[in-house]
């Protein structure tokens, strides 16, 4: 770190959310400046690049008033850092870390880097412990384990707020100790370009359900700089892992939404006029999401552990749109969110042909939920899919000329979307939801069954209702 | 060693440029800054250096000094390598971890191998013995399984004058030649050359993967290379996983380049534990572990498959069968473009350099079937099974392609059977292998000379299953013939029982080829003697309903012994209930 810090006079170029410094000595990549505007006003900025003594800085809250004349740049040879506490549970930041609730600013008790350091692979250790959701179609089929980190795949005017909510609320952990010191379960909420509505959504949940004692969160709303949403899901993790990882809680972090953040750095990718790949967003996008996404996980000898559940919604409903494509090649599966089950009114309105969870082997089966719940949750994916496709039958040849086998899947199709997936407010326990898989699974004969073991089928398949 | 100074004048993401450089080399290493980042000289102009830096920048400053030795990137080369873990430039991450704790930090170098664990060298040859390039001088037992040959590095040649016996560290040298020269366990090679060898030989023997898709269907011989495309949650990394545990190889080098970091802690954790198939020992023991993940970074993911590849061939020497398992390629591209974009060069196709084809073909060519340097005489392969990550699962884009071109088997997985959990997802209707052909004497001389023809029928069959589904929701299945609805029948059980094959099964995970043939023979005889049943005209109903059928359901969960008389005595049921 540098004594002195150093100031400059030489902005020689604004263009966008950048400014170009010249005749910069010593500057480093990564490290924090202000920015001095002839009003006085100071604007937060980072180096993002440096050229033969010219600095490239991107500037927080915004280039507007600054001008190469009279505005002036101080370096300050940090890297971008936040202050941590336990003291910040329960309270509320802005998108870079300032308080907003009315409170005092907090005294930090360790200054971290925002970026964090990748986790050495042989200092992982392995998600192994099951977390009830309550909601049927993440507990019984697309298993959500702690370390994971699993997003929502939303579409704009589907739940995925009110299901991240719930998730929340219900969300419990075998092992987790309460609310008292290690193993104690707390939140990090991160929220980028997020509308006044939802954040007030989010805030009177956590207060309706109690959780917002154990609650930190980062708020960048629509309105505020989009280059600030760039650091809040950095922000947010930091204070995740402090949480986790020097205090031993059990942090559940949500960012939404994951599509704002993207459209930031893509806005500063065109800004630094660097080559554009798919729809515009830069090429090292894969990269920049992997840093956010794989500081979830758990650490070999810590109690705490950090799960994520990002949300992100989809432009158009497309799951090949980068956003969702490249997060979903780095995350641990995915929960999709479906347009016409919402307008079917089932809730939540989750699509699970092409939900996943990686790693839910490793947090089923005797001694974590039941010996069964692999077999049955494949058995209700095959008979899924297959009722599925009799749906898509009866467009073309009508009902009737279905044979009486596919009738019957025609019908489990139905039913299971009515009492497995839709579950309005519910908190179900897995083996409740198991059972109403088995009831469901029932209504086919049991000549069809491919994936389940003989002796499961004998202990609990009961005449269909 | 020469020294060439000089000082950074411009840092952009991973890419750094330092003026001074006169004399340094294209390809050769440099310390980077005060910290001392590794770094690898990928452009020279006038006396600028541009460096792709394999660690993290942030926190670099302008005029800080750059350090070049003129020695290329090298992997380091020895007993110690297998159940290790290292990173893209080959640092040992327990290492790392022991210096560092949880999180890498930057600037920390760490040897490879240890240099301080003694080794048990058993000479080969003695006194007086010419040596060359290749030749076996000792062996050491590295793992419980592997005997780790010791070679005499390429390019040397001459007299044994002294050669020991006993422990020694890797750094001790075991074999004096004359003119003073010595050899010790470790050598080092420059990652991005391929390793000298005496000729290439035809795949003609079957890489045994245990998957039924593969081996029967789509088959890729040793020595050669399949490439694994599919969007996200089709199961690349458990195809790559699987092939790594079950398939019959000496050595697996696994790289995990640019992906998820809880999967390489499920190799780590499960390796140990988990016993080869073949011989019974820890899988452990055979396996060398690549790893990179996505967010260490950009510039060691792109070395790594070059520190893998070298480890892989450096085996190979040894004469033994490695399989290399690259998860994912496209990372690696990736990682490619992101260098190439910040060295501002021109893009072509989705941005990626007009060169992807190209290093993309040299990196897969280094695969193959050779003959050893040196003596005693030998052979090695190394087979490339490489996982491709195309965006939105189109595989008409650039890495994709570019892995086509030279690739002998393409196994694409399919989104619409990963989401009916129909794993291995690989689409039977665009999979095919090259190496078919080359392999039929090898499946007549190991499985049966019927398989050929049986393979040939299933896919047949496959085929017209497809057909007539279309049909079937045109018209409804009821107004199909019956021969036609126990085609879709059986098109339906091939799927659900030989294609599908369960990796979390204990019984199922891996299936040997002949159990393969024989489930084959029993579903198609269940065809064949159907048919010809309803020519005699049985009912529909009375083929599917009978008992043979629902049996072939339970043949992937029976047990490998006893199998084969199983089946003769299912055959015999068949044509006993039909036939008379």
């Amino acid at each position: 770190m540098k004594l002195v810090t150093s100031e400059y006079r030489t902005i020689s170029r604004i263009s966008g959310p950048l400014l170009f410094l010249e005749r910069v000595r010593g500057g480093r990549v990564g490290e924090m400046a202000d920015v001095r505007l002839r009003s006085g006003e100071i604007k937060k900025g980072q180096v993002l690049q440096l050229m033969e003594g010219t600095a490239v800085i991107q500037v927080l809250e915004g280039t507007a008033g600054i001008d190469a004349e009279d505005s002036s740049v101080y370096l300050s040879g940090e890297v971008a850092k936040t202050g941590l506490s336990m003291d910040m549970l329960g309270r509320t930041f802005n998108g870079i870390g300032e308080p907003i609730d009315g409170l005092p600013p907090v005294i930090p008790e360790m200054r971290l880097d925002i970026n964090g350091l990748p986790i050495n692979p042989v200092a992982r250790e392995k998600p192994s412990h099951f977390i009830q959701t309550g909601i049927s179609a993440i507990d019984g089929l697309n298993t959500l384990v702690r370390g994971q980190k699993l997003p929502i795949f939303s579409g704009s005017g589907l739940p995925a707020n009110e299901l991240a909510l719930q998730i929340l609320t219900q969300a419990q952990a075998p092992g987790s100790t309460g609310d008292e010191g290690e193993g104690r379960f707390s939140i990090v909420f991160g929220a980028m370009g997020i509308t006044a509505r939802e954040a007030m959504f989010f805030r009177k949940g956590f207060e309706e359900s109690g959780a917002i004692g154990r609650t930190t969160t980062f708020i960048n709303l629509a309105d505020d700089p989009t280059i600030e949403r760039l650091f809040t899901p950095r922000i947010s993790l930091t204070m995740a892992e402090y949480l986790a990882f020097e205090k031993g809680h059990h942090v559940l972090v949500i960012l939404t939404d994951m599509t704002n953040y993207a459209d930031a750095l893509r806005e500063i990718g065109s800004a630094r006029e660097e080559i554009p790949g798919r729809r515009g967003y830069p090429g090292y996008m894969y990269t920049d999401l992997a840093t956010i996404y794989e500081r979830a996980g758990r650490i070999k000898g810590k109690k705490g552990s950090i799960t994520l559940i990002p949300i992100l919604t989809m432009p158009e409903d497309d799951i090949t749109h980068p956003v969702p494509d490249l997060s979903g090649y780095i995350t641990e599966g995915q929960v999709v969110l479906n347009r016409q089950m919402h307008r079917k009114g089932i809730y939540p309105p989750i699509d699970v042909l092409p939900c996943l969870s990686r790693l839910m082997n490793l947090g089923i089966g005797s001694g974590k939920t039941r010996e069964d719940h692999r077999g049955v949750a494949d058995q209700l994916y095959a008979f899924y899919a297959r009722g599925r496709d009799a749906r898509k039958l009866i467009a073309i040849i009508g009902e009737e000329g279905l044979s009486g086998l596919d009738k019957k899947y025609l019908r489990f199709a139905d039913e299971f979307e009515k009492r497995f997936v839709s579950q309005e407010g519910e908190d179900r326990s897995i083996s409740r939801t198991l059972d109403i898989g088995w009831k469901l699974l029932s209504m086919i004969p049991k000549t069809e069954f491919t994936r389940i073991k003989e002796e499961f089928i004998t202990g609990h398949y009961s005449r269909g209702d | 060693m020469y020294e060439i100074k000089g000082k950074i004048c411009e840092i952009s993401g991973s890419t750094v440029i330092a003026k001074g450089m006169v004399g340094a080399g294209m390809h050769t290493t440099a310390l980077v800054g005060n910290d001392g980042l590794l770094g690898e000289v990928i452009r020279i102009h006038g006396d600028r250096a541009t460096m792709q830096v394999y660690e993290d920048t942030t926190g670099l400053g302008l005029d800080e000094e750059v350090i070049s030795f003129g020695k290329p990137l090298m992997a380091e080369l020895g007993p110690g390598l297998l159940s290790g873990i290292f990173d893209g430039i080959q640092r040992p991450l327990e290492a790392l971890k022991a210096a560092s704790g949880n999180f890498i930090s930057r600037g920390i170098k760490r040897r490879a191998l240890d240099s301080s664990k003694k080794w048990d060298f058993v000479p080969k040859l003695k006194k007086g013995d010419t040596v060359s390039s290749g030749d076996i001088i000792g062996e050491v037992q590295e793992t419980e399984r592997i005997v780790h040959r010791i070679m005499v590095p390429p390019g040397i040649t001459g007299t044994i004058e002294e050669i020991k016996e006993g422990s020694y560290t890797i750094d001790e040298p075991v074999t004096l030649l004359d003119g003073g020269r010595s050899i010790s366990m470790c050598q080092e090679w420059p990652v991005r050359r391929p390793r000298p060898v005496n000729g290439r030989l035809n795949p003609d023997t079957l890489f045994v993967t245990g998957q039924r898709v593969f081996d029967t269907l789509f088959p890729v011989a040793v020595g050669g290379m399949a490439i694994v495309p599919g969007g996200f949650g089709t199961g690349k990394t458990v195809v790559e996983q699987s092939l790594a545990k079950f398939s019959k190889a000496d050595i697996i080098v696994y790289i995990g380049c640019g992906e998820r970091g809880n999967e390489m802690t499920e190799v780590l954790t499960d390796f140990p534990k988990l016993l080869d198939p073949f011989t019974g020992q820890p899988l452990i023991c055979r396996t060398a572990l690549v790893v990179n993940t996505s967010n260490m970074p950009v510039a060691a993911r792109e070395a790594s498959i070059f520190t893998g590849i070298t480890i892989a061939e450096y085996y190979r020497d040894m004469g033994y069968g490695v399989a290399l398992m690259v998860d994912s390629i496209s990372r690696w591209a990736e990682a490619l473009r992101e260098i190439s974009s910040r060295l501002e060069e021109m893009p072509s196709e989705e941005g990626y350099p007009s060169y992807l084809g190209a290093r993309l073909a040299a990196f897969y060519e280094r695969g193959g079937r050779f003959t050893c340097q040196g003596s005693p005489e030998r052979t090695g392969s190394v087979t490339i099974i490489s996982a491709v990550s195309p965006p939105a699962g189109d595989l008409s884009e650039p890495v994709t392609q570019a892995s086509l071109r030279v690739s002998g088997a393409l196994w694409a997985l399919n989104t619409d059977l990963a989401y009916r959990r129909h794993f291995p997802a690989v689409d039977w209707n665009i999979s095919f292998s090259l190496y078919y052909e080359g392999l039929k004497g090898w499946f007549a001389r190991e499985v049966s000379e019927e398989l050929p023809s049986l393979k040939n029928e299933a896919v047949a069959v496959l085929q017209k299953e497809g057909e007539l589904k279309e049909i079937a929701q045109l018209v409804g299945i009821e107004a199909l013939q019956d021969s036609d609805r126990l085609t879709l029948e059986t098109g339906g059980i091939l799927r659900e029982v030989f294609l599908r094959q369960n990796v979390f099964s204990a019984t199922d995970a891996f299936c040997p080829i002949d159990k393969q043939f024989r489930m084959l023979k029993c579903i198609l005889s269940f065809y064949t003697v159907g048919l010809n049943a309803l020519k005699d005209g049985l009912s529909l109903d009375s083929v599917l309903s009978c008992p043979e059928k629902a049996s072939l359901f339970r043949m992937s969960e029976m047990p490998v012994e006893g199998f084969s008389e199983w089946a003769l005595g299912y055959i015999e049921s068949l044509k006993k209930r039909f036939c008379l």
